[in-house]
């Protein structure tokens, strides 16, 4: 316990991110509503100014930045390998999507692409593939909670917790993994995950169908969430949306399937996009049906690559993931940009390597939730104050990754 | 794609009138621009029919450091019909860095271009809305400049890092 915890100045107490818009400068109708930052529904520490009239939102302003960490301050002072924790910590419930990119970046400034072992490549998109059903599950189950849906709340953070542990077995930590490491693993899937993660897949699937019977075909949550929120495809794409929010509003974008990064050519799944079949194209039921169709495309995944994993790329005695795992991660003098696609959408790091040093000269993050979040006042304005937490659950944001 | 290179560099080179420099070990391709052509060139890239570069994937700004004496703003672009990536690089001077923003153009630009304020003090002319964003409003200094000292107090509360 410190002596003094602050020094007391009246100063001190004025607002630290005050509001955009002024009491004196409103109509008379108007109001502000001060939403968060410490309100469940806003899935963390966000805080909404919402201008409102009645109950019908006129404008409102996103305060982010409560959770800033300093992800690219902190980088720029630390190893490569080092790094990956705090790549973990940005978007907490999909940590191995986020390393994934990560190693695929430095792996490409290094240029160890191509020696990669293809078991390890296979274990990555596995367990990515696991992590991306966990984060979908969290989205469609607190969307739900969001809406006054308890009941499937419970059911997904009860499915979830199956594959935590699973991800617990292989790398030893339940969220934040750090198992992932440039140009390998931590360690090898240990003995008989193969044939869990089968149960697993087989236990699960049937869940999924509950789920979407329970929540998402419900007549209530339809009615809550049809046409309500449509966010244009040329705004989308505009507004930088990707992810199932951009695939919601009717595009068929996967940087899975564009880029085809790591073995996902080898792979077959759909591209599930939003059809309008409740209210209109890109509304907020299509983004949560979207990514209810892509835990079946992810559980499709994971069955071909476990096929892969028994058959072909089988666990060897000689087999060692951290084989080709650089002692020293120096990277000559260059400039890179990598992108891959996380659940949330495309998570992008820009790199600068000055060639003289084991730490990168600028490591920049381009978070998807950040940059779907700025679509928020765009399609919010005109919408009951209902309809904006409907709109905010469905954007799916992480706030330690808008924050890093 | 050698002809969709062609056709971004003679429009980069119709645009601003002088010889293209490239940057060096840049994946993916890139080019180095001056600050004044930013919006023609950008519009000029998203309206063309053959490129149309409908989005902007990220802003990077990067300092430099006190003894080169720039900073430098990075534009990736990505046009989807097509597949291409592309780089812009803006150099500018330490001091009184100003660009002018291409939120006209992409509206995601908004809030990339107040992150990169934000952090390098950049200062886009023309932003409809430009405040912190991540950092306190009245936090001092631009963190992630190279030679950023962060303050000892923050309202009375020590900074204890």
């Amino acid at each position: 316990m410190k002596d003094q915890q602050y020094i007391y100045k009246p100063d001190n107490l004025i607002d630290s991110e005050p509001n955009k818009f002024k009491v004196s400068e409103l109509k008379s109708e108007e109001m502000i509503l001060n939403l968060g930052p410490q309100h469940p529904s806003t899935h963390g520490v966000l805080r909404l100014e919402v201008l409102s009239d009645g109950e019908i939102v006129n404008d409102v302003i996103p305060h982010i930045g409560y959770l800033h960490r300093c992800f690219e301050k902190h980088a720029e002072s630390l190893p490569f390998n080092q790094i990956i924790p705090f790549v973990d910590r940005m978007d907490y419930v999909a940590a191995m999507n986020s390393e994934h990119a990560y190693a695929m970046g430095v792996e490409r400034m290094l240029g160890i692409t191509d020696q990669i072992p293809k078991r390890v490549e296979y274990i990555r998109v596995l367990v990515a593939e696991m992590n991306r059903i966990a984060s979908h599950l969290i989205a469609v189950g607190t969307y739900g909670l969001d809406l006054g849906a308890f009941t499937p709340f419970f059911w997904i953070m009860r499915d979830r917790e199956h594959i935590l542990r699973l991800l617990e077995w292989a790398s030893g930590a339940r969220m934040l993994y750090n198992y992932i490491w440039i140009g390998g693993l931590f360690y090898d899937l240990p003995v008989g995950f193969e044939q869990r993660c089968r149960e697993f897949i087989k236990y699960f699937r049937p869940k999924v169908k509950e789920l979407e019977t329970i929540l998402v075909d419900n007549k209530i949550f339809i009615d809550r969430t049809a046409n309500v929120g449509v966010l244009p495809l040329d705004l989308a794409i505009n507004s930088g949306i990707t992810g199932p929010m951009l695939r919601a509003s009717g595009l068929r974008f996967d940087l899975r399937r564009v880029d085809g990064y790591s073995v996902y050519p080898e792979l077959e799944f759909e591209i599930p996009i939003g059809e309008g079949k409740m209210g209109q194209v890109g509304d907020c039921w299509d983004r949560t049906h979207v990514r209810v169709r892509e835990i079946y495309e992810s559980l499709k995944i994971m069955e071909q690559c476990l096929n892969q994993l028994e058959r072909d790329h089988k666990r060897t005695r000689e087999f060692d993931p951290q084989a080709i795992v650089p002692k020293k991660i120096r990277p000559k003098a260059q400039e890179l940009y990598v992108r891959a696609e996380n659940p949330k959408g495309e998570l992008g790091f820009f790199f600068r390597a000055d060639g003289r040093n084991d730490i990168p000269f600028r490591c920049k993050a381009r978070a998807c939730s950040f940059v779907n979040l700025s679509i928020l006042p765009e399609i919010s304005r005109g919408v009951l104050i209902a309809d904006l937490i409907a709109i905010l659950g469905s954007i799916d944001i992480v706030l330690g990754e808008v924050d890093r | 794609m050698p002809e969709k290179k062609e056709r971004i560099l003679s429009i980069i080179k119709e645009v601003s009138q002088e010889e293209i420099k490239e940057i060096p070990n840049s994946t993916p391709f890139g080019v180095i621009i001056k600050k004044e052509i930013i919006l023609s060139l950008c519009d000029r890239l998203h309206h063309d029919s053959k490129l149309y570069f409908d989005m902007l994937s990220c802003i990077t700004g990067v300092d430099n450091g006190v003894e080169l004496g720039t900073m430098e703003v990075l534009y990736h672009l990505y046009s989807i019909p097509f597949n291409q990536s592309l780089v812009l690089k803006v150099i500018l001077p330490r001091e009184n860095p100003e660009v002018e923003s291409v939120t006209r153009v992409w509206k995601t630009a908004n809030w990339l271009e107040r992150e990169v304020y934000d952090m390098f003090g950049i200062i886009f002319t023309n932003h409809p809305d430009l405040r912190r964003i991540l950092m306190p409003a009245d936090w001092k200094g631009y963190p992630l400049r190279k030679d950023y000292k962060h303050e000892e107090y923050y309202r009375g509360v020590k900074i204890d890092y």
